[in-house]
């Protein structure tokens, strides 16, 4: 029973990370109908953006409450600038063409950011995985029984910033006018333009957006793996993607369940079963979603090619 | 396609231009879809655009709003150079087009389609008011007004398409094929909205396939030929003449 309880919440802590990485496909391709398959990468750099900056704060600075806000702060929009960007110059041209170029422009990237990452020269970080510098101390939140349960600090703040940036999220697309504009832009962005929306605009601040989630994500995740590496976008990315298919890809709602659940089918596949089962029944269940459910468990199926 | 080759019946009332469309030209892609259309709308005048399919109707009013870029001519709206303008510029400047397929959002309430048509609108209150207005010109919206878009019927997305453009308080009104696909009552119940909405002062510039309504609600008409005006004049006029009778109203 215990042991249990401390599978879900490890799950569910996992569960929310994803969550935020899936959110940034999702918003994207709900406004642009684009798979952006560079959006890990975008989060890999967010998160060097945050090891740098970790490491300028130096060992003091970087532990206090204000530290971590500033670590976050910098990737958070260092990574909503680098998305801007991103977007005005690799995807804003290709707007009208086929979307097939913007799918492989975007796999482009994805590869130039996690390989370019891997070289040793200037500022870039080299191939080999670097520890994560400890913004958050590790220690024991709550101990249940004679350490049947622990939860750790991290866990609690990973949850709270996590579940905090989605109640903003969904707020900002069903409670705001910025909202309704994403929401008209992602049915019709021609249409959209009629009513006076600028639609680039809205584009734009949806990459930015989908990209400081990233980043906080990226840095919960490197919290966690007290690791950061090139390669770290790829996989992070990958299962994000994966839980955003699962929930219904363009879903907003669907891409936290879609989420939530992977955390937890991984987290219990690792503690009854064996870790390197992890990935095999995390596709698995992909697979098993999309024969059941083709869109996914909230989405529509459309008749439509990429 | 020169100015003398439209062939011109009946007379045009005094009027103040408000949209001057001065050939335009549009290409999709290696198709020519207008070859140099000129029109003009006035201020408070309703006019009609017919012709038949592919014409390059639904051509004109997107150069018009600016979904579509002109490869050459010049528009002019409310005496500003627009040609280059994009679509979400010309929306404050006064144009409203309700598209072809009635484009509205079936993912947002009826409510949340009308209040992006005031997106640009910071008038709060006013806007309450002329939200009130348009209720009371469908009160079948208000009813519905926080159901999902998608779930209404095809009369209902008419009246929401029309409502949701009239909510930018426009001068200029851009309608394509308002009565597509729509029973005879339910078309006459907007037709009539139509004329009282132009009544108020609103131009309007509408595409229809139905050729005697629109004649028959239109000050003016042109009528559009695989992508050129071949012929205008008075709604009447156009309406009395044999080549439209023969050609558009299946006589
Ligand atoms: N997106 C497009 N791509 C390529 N060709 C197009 C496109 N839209 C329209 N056309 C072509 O341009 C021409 C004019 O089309 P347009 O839609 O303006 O005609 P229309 O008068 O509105 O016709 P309808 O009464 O059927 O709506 C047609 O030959 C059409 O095939
Ligand atoms: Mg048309």
């Amino acid at each position: 029973m215990a042991q249990l309880l401390q599978h879900l919440i490890n799950g569910l802590a996992s569960g929310t990370i994803y969550a935020l990485v899936a959110l940034g496909y999702t918003m994207v391709y709900g406004v642009l109908k684009l798979i952006n398959f560079a959006h890990g990468d975008v989060m890999m750099v967010g998160v060097y953006m945050g090891y740098a900056t970790a490491f300028a704060l130096g060992r003091e600075a970087r532990a206090s409450l204000l530290g971590v806000a500033v670590v976050f702060a910098v990737a958070m929009l260092g990574c909503a600038l680098f998305g801007f960007l991103i977007e005005r110059f690799a995807y804003r041209p290709l707007r009208e063409k086929p979307r097939l170029t913007a799918l492989i422009t975007a796999i482009g990237i994805s590869f130039a950011l996690s390989y370019g990452f891997q070289l040793d020269i200037g500022f870039l970080p080299g191939a080999s995985p670097r520890a994560f510098p400890e913004i958050i101390t590790p220690t024991e939140w709550l101990i249940i029984g004679d350490r049947d349960v622990v939860v750790w600090n991290w866990q609690v703040i990973s949850l709270l910033i996590a579940v905090g940036l989605m109640v903003g999220l969904q707020y900002l697309v069903f409670g705001t006018r910025f909202g309704r504009a994403m929401r008209a832009v992602s049915w019709d962005h021609r249409v959209a333009a009629l009513m006076g929306i600028p639609t680039d605009r809205v584009i734009a601040l949806t990459f930015m957006l989908s990209s400081a989630l990233a980043a906080g994500a990226g840095l919960l995740y490197a919290i966690k793996d007290t690791s950061v590496s090139p390669l770290m976008g790829l996989y992070v990315g990958l299962k994000a993607f994966v839980a955003a298919v699962i929930g219904g890809i363009g879903h907003v709602p669907g891409a936290v369940v879609g989420a939530l659940v992977l955390g937890l089918v991984e987290e219990f596949v690792v503690g009854y079963a064996a870790s390197t089962w992890r990935d095999a029944v995390a596709f698995g269940f992909l697979i098993l979603v999309l024969l059941v459910k083709p869109g996914g468990l909230f989405g529509r199926v459309a008749a439509e090619k990429v | 396609m020169s100015e003398a080759q439209v062939k011109t019946l009946g007379e045009r009332r005094a009027f103040e231009p408000l949209l001057t469309v001065d050939g335009i030209k549009v290409h999709y892609g290696a198709i020519q879809a207008l070859r140099g259309v000129s029109l003009t709308v006035g201020k408070g005048e309703m006019v009609a655009l017919i012709g038949a399919n592919g014409a390059g109707k639904t051509s004109t009013l997107r150069a018009v709003s600016g979904m579509l870029k002109a490869s050459a001519g010049r528009i002019t709206f409310s005496g500003q150079d627009t040609t280059a303008l994009k679509a979400h510029q010309l929306v404050p400047r006064g144009m409203a087009h309700a598209p072809e397929g009635r484009g509205i959002f079936p993912n947002l309430s009826v409510l949340e389609n009308l209040e992006l048509g005031a997106y640009l609108r910071k008038d709060t209150a006013q806007v309450r008011a002329d939200l009130e207005k348009n209720f009371g010109l469908f009160p079948v919206l208000k009813e519905r007004r926080s159901q999902m878009a998608g779930t209404l019927s095809g009369g209902e997305q008419q009246m929401l398409a029309i409502a949701r453009a009239l909510l930018s308080r426009p001068q200029l009104l851009l309608l394509d094929e308002p009565s597509l696909g729509l029973a005879p009552q339910v078309t006459e119940t907007i037709f009539r909205t139509l004329r009282e909405v132009n009544a108020t002062g609103v131009s309007v510039l509408l595409v229809e396939q139905n050729a005697h309504l629109a004649l028959n609600a239109a000050h003016y008409g042109y009528v559009l030929e695989t992508g050129e005006v071949v012929m205008a004049g008075a709604g009447k006029a156009l309406l009395e003449s044999a080549e439209v009778r023969r050609a558009y109203l299946g006589e």
